[in-house]
């Protein structure tokens, strides 16, 4: 990895609910503009990593992280650390499409409303922008001012990922964002997430490991909270160095 | 399609965000926060401060007056310094019994109709219309006492038609809505798996009802019972309205009586002095059994849950 | 036989439930068909005179709406402050357990003690006198576990899913609250707020012995006054004048209805 620049970088992290440890001494490094698949069996961790990278788990009660996550060379878990300023650059997709309660334009509009736009031309304009930048302008530039529940789940998807752009991150976790949707809709997802790596750091953690192959430049692989391994997707998928990797790939177990 | 088309937003990047700003927000966490837990210890201040207020009241005549003397006196007569509300609890304690024996099966009855047998078109007619009875002010029930109740037991059953009777039918009706939607929750509440097994092992429909959902669902009833009791012997308006309000043991059920909640509001407007206090006191008793009567049901929905 | 006795046990049941609509439809229809003919502009319109023998009930909607209002104004962010505190801020268990106690209790709590307690602290200690807004005080506190409760239920039925998004978006818990958690639960706070109004209309016990039963209409807050149920009440129990009862009952029945029905449209809303 050493050619790539590094836009996190994971210092052996540790994440214990209560007296249950999550994650144990993970070591990593995310690179810019490059997409980056956790993968593993279920219950191994992949979620709960991707929440320590925009301190999400600050809202579990119970939650403790020890270690070091460094983003552009700084710890984000360091008490001078706006969580607030980090969560607008580290923007997150989860499992499942969540569409707020309002109109497909107010959705997008979400997150600059919060950060302090106000001006009508400037938030239509982000709109249409981050609308387009997730392939979905096209569908709904007709009904911005209907409810954004109407909209299928894959769309809804899409207006999520359009949501999270629309407040400018640099990285963006997804967290099996197509767990919940149908083929054809994964497959715009896909290429919408290849598309997006030319201006974000992509971490994406899935359960399906053609998935990751397919849309991943590098790929870890965790096992009961630990990293097993990690490296460019192709070395992983076709020349795994560790044996349970290779169990996991092959459909051995998990 | 390069960040830069955001510079609205860059400028306000990492680094660049004025601590005040910041602060800021700390601040208005906090206000937000104490403002909600303000909200919410106002709530237990009420409860306690109707507790203290009642009891200054009334705590100092009880003592001086003697409380057995004052809840087993029998004669009420407060201009000659007489405080004996027996009577009145006597009064209570008929007008809810003759609730809860017209309500209590009656209500019962809707909610296992409602929770196990109605279609669910029937169950979107009927339960808004419990929730209406629930509605109707009270002193309109008391207005239907009057004007129809009163004079069919008058020409029914003879006697002035204020009476005990009265009382309790006009009060079985009000308690329905509690009885109904207490018990109905708690019906509906029992797990399927409950039926189905009885449902298998050959059990008829109401072989079913009776042998395991309502004991399933015992505490939840026993709770809707207790609940009604309380709305009855809280109930003022509509009581005043239809029982005569006569401070004496009534004989029978066609006799008029008086109940603590009447003998608050018919004497309040005129009392002052002793009188004041003992009727302070009697709203006092009141307070002390419903806080009693809460604790249990309280108590049974906690068992029914676990 | 079983059978038999399966549907005998049925046809009771039903027959119980026919039995409740008929109660309700009995009392709705003797206050509609007698009240109706007393509504005339001329009654809602004017002042009650001689004792509310003659005249109309203008000063008694009056004082119904200045005191429902004052109730719900008190009551509404209360009620709503406090579910917001214990679904989403509180952290301690037995503090939600005293508070949730607390709101059960007051839920159970006769008209007539509310009364008694608006009477020595709105009206004695605090020297406001029988007033509008004693009675309206006191109807606040009534309100409040309603209000409270349907507000929790609404909150909690937000998915916490939004919560989530709403915080990875960069939101704080407050914006997340106020933009997106209340605005969802609106519909269901607002069916609360709105059943109170219709409860808190139809209050009588209460308001007699803290807000008095003066005629007139009410000038300031601080006068006291007569509401539609007290009204009703006293020209009912005095045998004043069964016709004046009549349509007072109608007015009050009307109110309730129109606010129940406002509910039941706001819950078909939600669901």
């Amino acid at each position: 990895m050493s050619e790539e620049k590094i836009k996190i970088e994971v210092r052996n992290l540790n994440l214990f609910y209560g007296t249950f440890q999550a994650l144990r001494d993970i070591s990593l490094q995310i690179p810019e503009k490059r997409i980056t698949a956790i993968i593993g069996p279920s219950g191994c961790g992949k979620s709960s990593f991707l929440r320590t990278l925009n301190r999400l788990h600050d809202l579990i009660p119970g939650a403790v992280v020890k270690g070091e996550v460094i983003l552009d060379g700084r710890n984000i878990y360091t008490d001078s650390v706006d969580v607030v300023e980090l969560r607008k650059r580290v923007g997150m997709v989860f499992q499942r499409p969540c569409a707020f309660p309002m109109s497909v334009y107010d959705n997008v509009a979400y997150g600059p409303r919060l950060h302090g736009v106000r001006r009508k031309r400037q938030l239509d304009e982000i709109v249409e922008k981050s609308l387009k930048m997730a392939n979905l302008w096209e569908e709904v530039k007709d009904r911005l001012h209907e409810r954004a529940q109407n909209l299928s789940g894959g769309q809804q998807q899409r207006l999520v990922i359009a949501r999270v752009l629309a407040v400018n991150p640099e990285v963006i976790l997804m967290d099996e964002p197509a767990s919940a949707l149908d083929p054809i809709s994964t497959a715009r997802l896909e290429e919408l997430i290849i598309e997006l790596k030319k201006n974000y750091t992509i971490v994406i953690v899935t359960h399906n490991l053609q998935q990751a192959a397919r849309v991943s430049d590098y790929t870890a692989f965790l096992l009961n909270g630990e990293l097993v391994e990690v490296g460019r997707t192709q070395e992983i998928f076709v020349n795994p160095k560790d044996k349970r990797t290779e169990d996991y790939i092959t459909g051995r177990f998990g | 399609m390069k960040s830069a088309d955001f510079d609205q937003l860059n400028h306000r990047g990492e680094g660049r965000f004025p601590p005040l700003l910041l602060n800021f927000r700390t601040i208005s966490r906090k206000i937000a926060s104490a403002t909600f837990f303000f909200c919410a210890l106002f709530v237990v201040a009420t409860v306690l401060s109707i507790v203290v207020m009642l009891g200054v009241k009334a705590v100092p005549f009880l003592n001086r007056v003697g409380v057995w003397t004052f809840l087993t006196g029998t004669e009420w007569k407060p201009l000659r310094g007489h405080f004996g509300i027996a009577p009145m609890i006597a009064g209570t304690a008929y007008v809810t019994l003759g609730a809860l024996i017209l309500g209590g099966p009656l209500g019962l009855g809707v909610a296992v109709f409602l929770a196990e047998l109605a279609p669910s078109r029937i169950k979107e007619i009927l339960n808004p219309l419990i929730d209406l009875l629930a509605g109707i002010p009270s002193v309109v029930y008391g207005f239907y006492g009057i004007t129809v109740i009163v004079p069919w037991i008058r020409r029914i059953f003879g006697g002035p038609g204020f009476s005990v009777l009265a009382a309790s039918v006009v009060l079985g009706v009000m308690i329905l809505p509690t009885i109904v939607n207490v018990a109905r929750e708690a019906i509906a509440a029992v797990p399927d798996d409950y039926r189905e097994g009885s449902l298998a092992l050959g059990a008829s429909r109401w072989q079913t009802i009776f042998g395991v959902v309502l004991p399933a669902a015992r505490s939840g009833i026993i709770a809707a019972i207790i609940l009604g009791l309380g709305r009855a012997f809280g109930e003022t308006m509509a009581v005043v309205m239809v029982a005569g309000n006569m401070v004496a043991f009534p004989k029978s059920i066609l006799e008029p009586t008086r109940t603590l909640t009447s003998n608050v509001v018919l004497e309040m407007g005129y009392a002052t002095g002793d009188h004041q206090a003992a009727l302070f006191a009697t709203g006092f008793v009141l307070l002390l059994f419903i806080l009693t009567l809460n604790l249990a049901s309280h108590w049974l929905t906690k068992k029914g849950v676990s | 036989m079983r059978k038999e006795i399966d549907a005998f046990l049925t046809a009771i049941v039903v027959m119980g439930s026919l039995l409740v609509v008929g109660i309700l439809i009995a009392i709705v229809t003797q206050v509609v068909v007698l009240g109706l003919p007393e509504i005339s502009w001329e009654f809602l319109a004017t002042e009650a005179a001689a004792g509310g023998k003659t005249g109309g009930i203008l000063n008694s909607i009056v004082a119904t709406l200045l005191i429902t209002f004052i109730g719900i104004l008190i009551a509404a962010p209360l009620g709503v402050g406090s579910a917001v505190y214990l679904e989403e801020y509180s952290t301690s268990n037995r503090l939600n357990g005293i508070i949730t106690m607390s709101v059960e209790t007051m839920a159970g709590i006769p008209s007539i003690v509310y009364g008694l307690f608006g009477l020595v602290f709105f009206v004695i200690m605090l020297g406001w006198g029988w007033s509008i807004l004693a009675g309206g005080c006191t109807l606040a506190l009534m309100a409040l576990p309603l209000i409270m409760r349907t507000s929790q239920e609404a909150i909690r039925a937000v998915s916490n899913e939004y919560r989530e998004n709403s915080m990875a978006l960069g939101a704080s818990r407050e914006q997340t609250l106020f933009r997106l958690v209340l605005p969802a639960a609106f519909p269901g706070i607002l069916s609360g707020i709105v059943l109170s109004v219709g409860r808190i209309a139809g209050e009588t016990a209460a308001v007699l012995l803290t807000a008095g039963s003066a005629l007139g209409i009410p000038r300031s807050l601080f006068d006291t006054a007569r509401p539609l149920p007290v009204h009703l009440y006293i020209l009912a129990s005095e045998g004043i004048s069964m016709s004046k009862a009549y349509g007072t009952a109608l007015v009050l029945i009307v109110l309730v209805l129109v606010f129940n029905f406002c509910v039941y449209r706001l819950r078909k809303i939600l669901s």
